[in-house]
């Protein structure tokens, strides 16, 4: 998790070992040490690229643009990458998140419930969505992959079905469901409350699995499942936290979904599941479990705004756009193999 | 008589038509080196799991000072001060030496940050893994904050073995801790054994190594098809009569 770049193979005597490593090993070694550099590295140079096409890529508003563009797939990521680490994949992120902002803003236009019960009754609908993939992964033993699949299609049906694909207007709900999509300004800038809550609910995340015990065994869990249940984690119940955690914050991501577009839309955020995985594959996190960070998620999810919006400002086709994006998956699941071949 | 320490009556376990453990038996007295030996598939590993809470037999009892308990996970082993090095070794390559020492049972920074925060004591932990690596003088280990996968196999060997010889307050458990060592590496987890031993605590080791078990045991139990064939007593037999013991060309004395 935390190796330092002064790890080296003990096979070497102390003192001159880097000087048999070829500089490409070195920079495996680097990036096997820390697995955020590479998309730090293809962010920056995105942005660069992309403020010397375009004199108005690198204003206040197109950053902060940017940014409550990437609010809502980057608090998918957070997530799903604690999934991912678990050597999960989770599908339904984008229902659980549709269903439960469906859920807080009709119960709230139909009953009149407040703004603070109606939230909290979100947060509740999304732990329990999660809580129900963790359950059918641990107690069913079945693949992540599949329930995710499955349950994806169950939430959207019943969002569906309870919303009457009918969109819920911002001026029915309570004023607390669209405070994310509110602004304030810090140097002319303006920033969305929901992105301040993405950028804090990383930071929280990332504090979680680097300095608590619960995120060393979320990498043991995703590392090797057998090795983490001898060496005394209940690894089920690590599993379970897991998926409910990420139905939490796939409810928090409702909420910024319903500040971003000012009202709740059943048919809202479709693609978003997938678009997350791609956030935490760019971002470095092995669809393998056991390796990977969320700040990587974030910045993954950083890089796919930056390209849609850069090559957007450029004048370059939607398709061209996406295609940037394809070619940056397999790139990142490439250099993922590659790393994970590293020798002692 | 004096009460084994751990104890296994009648252990079955089956694998579907496989069966693992036949009725096996074991004792383990107070500050003995006990080896296990036994062919390939005798049983040896799948005893040792249901000791260690890794498996649930199907049938028979374990039992602990000689009160029965019933191990559902390896946490109920652990917490009864069993420690065991699995054959599979059990560490979590991403995770660094430190925290593999620590998995399952990490210490928490003093004050707010631990309870409040759940804030790990990276620090005391790292100090603690770097001088339970040097009393055991198995390896040069450069840096505890090493990732596990960058080590050697014999390397993460003695990872396994040092966490069992810190911990285990009982009894501790080796499977086949110098299958990937050195000859340098296997006398110091051998010497480890016997000052694991010198302080007190009782030992299984199993191995193939038939000059290492004559060298260190107190006692050598003898698994064939998945039953304790006998026990003998490594002084008064020799290597190659426990040999034809265990592959059934001789009948246990
Ligand atoms: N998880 C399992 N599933 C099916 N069969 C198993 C399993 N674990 C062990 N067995 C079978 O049980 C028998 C005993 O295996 P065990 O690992 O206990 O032997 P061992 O004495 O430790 O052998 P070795 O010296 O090779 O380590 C073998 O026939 C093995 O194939
Ligand atoms: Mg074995």
């Amino acid at each position: 998790m935390s190796t330092t770049l002064s790890a080296k193979p003990s096979g070497n005597p102390p003192g001159a070992p880097e000087a048999r490593r070829s500089p490409l090993t070195r920079l495996q070694h680097l990036l096997h040490a820390q697995a955020t550099i590479g998309p730090a590295v293809v962010l920056l140079v995105a942005v660069i690229v992309f403020a010397l096409l375009s004199d108005r890529f690198l204003t206040p508003g197109n950053i902060s643009l940017i940014v409550q563009q990437v609010a809502v797939v980057g608090t998918l990521a957070v997530g799903q990458t604690i999934v991912i680490l678990t050597a999960g994949i989770d599908l339904s992120c984008g229902a659980i998140m549709v269903l439960t902002s469906i859920v807080m803003a009709k119960v709230a236009a139909d009953t009149g419930l407040p703004g603070v019960p109606a939230l909290l009754l979100g947060f509740v609908v999304g732990t329990l969505c999660g809580l129900l993939n963790g359950v059918l992964v641990t107690r069913l033993k079945l693949p992540p992959f599949i329930v995710t699949l499955g349950t994806l299609n169950v939430f959207f049906a019943l969002n569906l079905w309870y919303s009457s694909s009918a969109t819920i207007r911002g001026t029915d709900m309570p004023k607390l469901l669209l405070w994310t999509g509110q602004t304030f300004t810090i140097g002319g800038t303006r920033i969305t409350y929901g992105s301040i809550m993405m950028v804090l609910l990383v930071a929280a995340m990332a504090f979680a699995l680097k300095n608590t015990a619960w995120g060393r065994h979320v990498y043991a869990t995703g590392d090797d499942a057998e090795a983490a249940r001898l060496s005394g984690i209940r690894t089920g119940r690590v599993l379970l936290g897991v998926y409910a955690t990420a139905g939490l914050v796939y409810a928090v991501a409702a909420w910024i979904l319903i500040g971003r577009i000012a009202s709740a839309s059943p048919q809202a955020g479709q693609l978003d599941n997938l678009d997350s995985i791609t956030a935490v594959v760019i971002g470095g996190t092995s669809l393998f479990g056991g390796r990977g960070a969320i700040v990587g998620s974030l910045l993954g999810a950083l890089i796919v705004g930056v390209f849609r919006n850069g090559l957007a400002l450029a004048g370059v086709d939607v398709l061209w756009q996406t295609m940037a994006v394809g070619v940056l998956i397999i790139v990142a699941v490439s250099l993922d193999q590659w790393i994970r071949k590293v020798k002692p | 008589m004096t009460t084994p320490v751990l104890e296994a009556r009648g252990l079955v376990k089956r694998y579907g038509r496989v069966t693992a453990l036949a009725g096996a038996d074991l004792e383990l007295l107070p500050g003995e080196i006990l080896a296990v030996i036994g062919d390939n598939g005798a049983g040896k590993s799948s005893l040792i799991k249901a000791l260690s809470g890794a498996l649930v037999p199907d049938e028979g009892e374990i039992l602990v000072d000689g009160q029965p308990v019933s191990f559902s996970s390896p946490i109920d082993a652990r917490r009864a001060g069993i420690e065991t090095v699995h054959q599979s070794l059990a560490v979590s390559p991403s995770l660094d030496i430190a925290a593999n020492l620590f998995l399952g049972r990490e210490r928490r920074r003093k004050g707010v940050l631990g309870t409040v925060f759940r804030m790990l004591d990276r620090a005391g932990m790292r100090e603690e893994a770097r001088r339970q690596l040097d009393a055991l003088g198995i390896m040069t280990i450069q840096n505890p904050g090493q990732a596990v996968e960058t080590l050697s196999g014999g390397q993460r060997q003695a990872v396994a073995v040092a966490r069992a010889a810190a911990f285990g307050s009982r009894v501790v458990i080796m499977d086949e801790p110098t299958a990937a060592l050195g000859v340098r590496e296997s006398r110091a987890v051998l010497d480890l054994v016997l000052q694991v031993r010198d302080r007190g605590l009782p030992v299984i080791l199993i191995s193939h190594n038939m000059p290492h078990v004559f060298e260190v045991a107190d006692r050598v139990h003898i698994q064939r098809l998945g039953r304790r064939k006998a026990v003998v007593d490594p002084k008064s037999i020799s290597m190659s009569d426990a040999v034809a013991i265990m592959t059934g060309a001789l009948e246990a004395p």
